[in-house]
């Protein structure tokens, strides 16, 4: 593991905000010449901390309106196929992020609908009929936003 | 609108954001003036707002995520607002998201280890204002992680 200093941040902060950035462009906002910008960027990635890029699409504009967190408690007997219930909800289109958790829930899922009805369908015919879940509960996302986080 | 070509193109870019426009063209199958002219576009219409960097936080060291959902005290109208606010100025908190539902609002909030995780929801977190219920989800393992749309 490397320890990012001050300049390291800095360039994880503007890629952060822009992806595309050039290394010379970075470089310069930073006070770093292109040659050594680049290297650092090598370097972050390589480390594993820039862990690829994010496309930021406007959802509602592709045609998806709604996006719901679901928490999901499995059935008590279906503890022990977990990796079949994560294979099964993982192979579901809809189904963005599945994350194994622990406390009022086993699993916290994303899942992005076009409107409500489909989501109701996706609902009931990919996600209930996993003969492993057992109850569910839904939150339906209003607002979101990503923080720069500690760097 | 947005037709099947636009559709095939961000799907292609969702594949993988970082490629060059020509590799991207290619894989569409569209003539590369095409696929600059439809990205071109998409950007303009609001579309694609752009590409961010992903920082892999568990590689910088950061080993506790967890989930905090919160329910707060909706009889104070400036509730929603003031709890924002004063979540936005917690670094640690990396994602902020409202809901329609059981909970209001979730943070998702990292940490180096346990002993700082207690340290920050002490400290920061629960003297955030309006906040009526907490509930703690700690992240054991992510099983799928598309911020990609199903198009």
């Amino acid at each position: 593991m490397i320890e990012p200093d001050d300049i390291d941040r800095a360039i994880l902060r503007l890629l952060t905000g822009d992806a595309t950035l050039k290394a010379s462009e970075i470089g310069r906002q930073v006070g770093l010449s292109q040659p050594a910008s680049w290297r650092r960027i090598q370097r972050l990635s390589e480390a594993g901390i820039i862990a690829g890029r994010r496309l930021d699409l406007d959802a509602a504009k592709l045609g998806f309106g709604v996006t719901v967190f679901l928490g999901v408690k499995l059935a008590a007997k279906s503890r022990v196929s977990l990796e079949e219930f994560e294979r099964a909800i993982s192979a579901i289109p809809e189904v963005q992020t599945v994350e194994h958790v622990l406390g009022l829930y086993d699993y916290r899922l994303r899942v992005v609908a076009r409107d409500l009805s489909d989501f109701e369908r996706v609902l009931r015919r990919r996600i209930m009929t996993l003969p492993s879940v057992g109850t569910v509960e839904a939150n339906v996302l209003l607002s979101e936003e990503r923080r720069p986080g500690p760097i | 609108m947005l037709d099947d070509i636009d559709r095939r193109l961000l799907r292609q870019l969702q594949a993988d954001p970082s490629q060059p426009i020509g590799a991207l063209a290619e894989a569409a199958r569209l003539p590369l003036a095409t696929a600059y002219k439809r990205l071109e576009r998409l950007q303009s219409s609001g579309v694609l707002r752009g590409q961010h960097a992903v920082i892999d936080w568990h590689a910088l060291g950061y080993s506790v995520e967890v989930s905090l959902r919160i329910t707060l005290d909706k009889t104070n109208p400036r509730a929603f607002d003031e709890f924002l606010d004063a979540a936005r100025e917690v670094p640690e908190v990396i994602e902020i998201q409202t809901f329609l539902g059981r909970v209001d609002a979730r943070l998702k909030v990292i940490a180096r280890d346990l002993a700082e995780y207690q340290q920050i929801y002490r400290g920061r977190i629960l003297t955030l204002p309006h906040i009526a219920d907490i509930e703690a989800l700690m992240q054991v393992a992510t099983i799928k992680n598309a911020t990609t749309l199903p198009l």
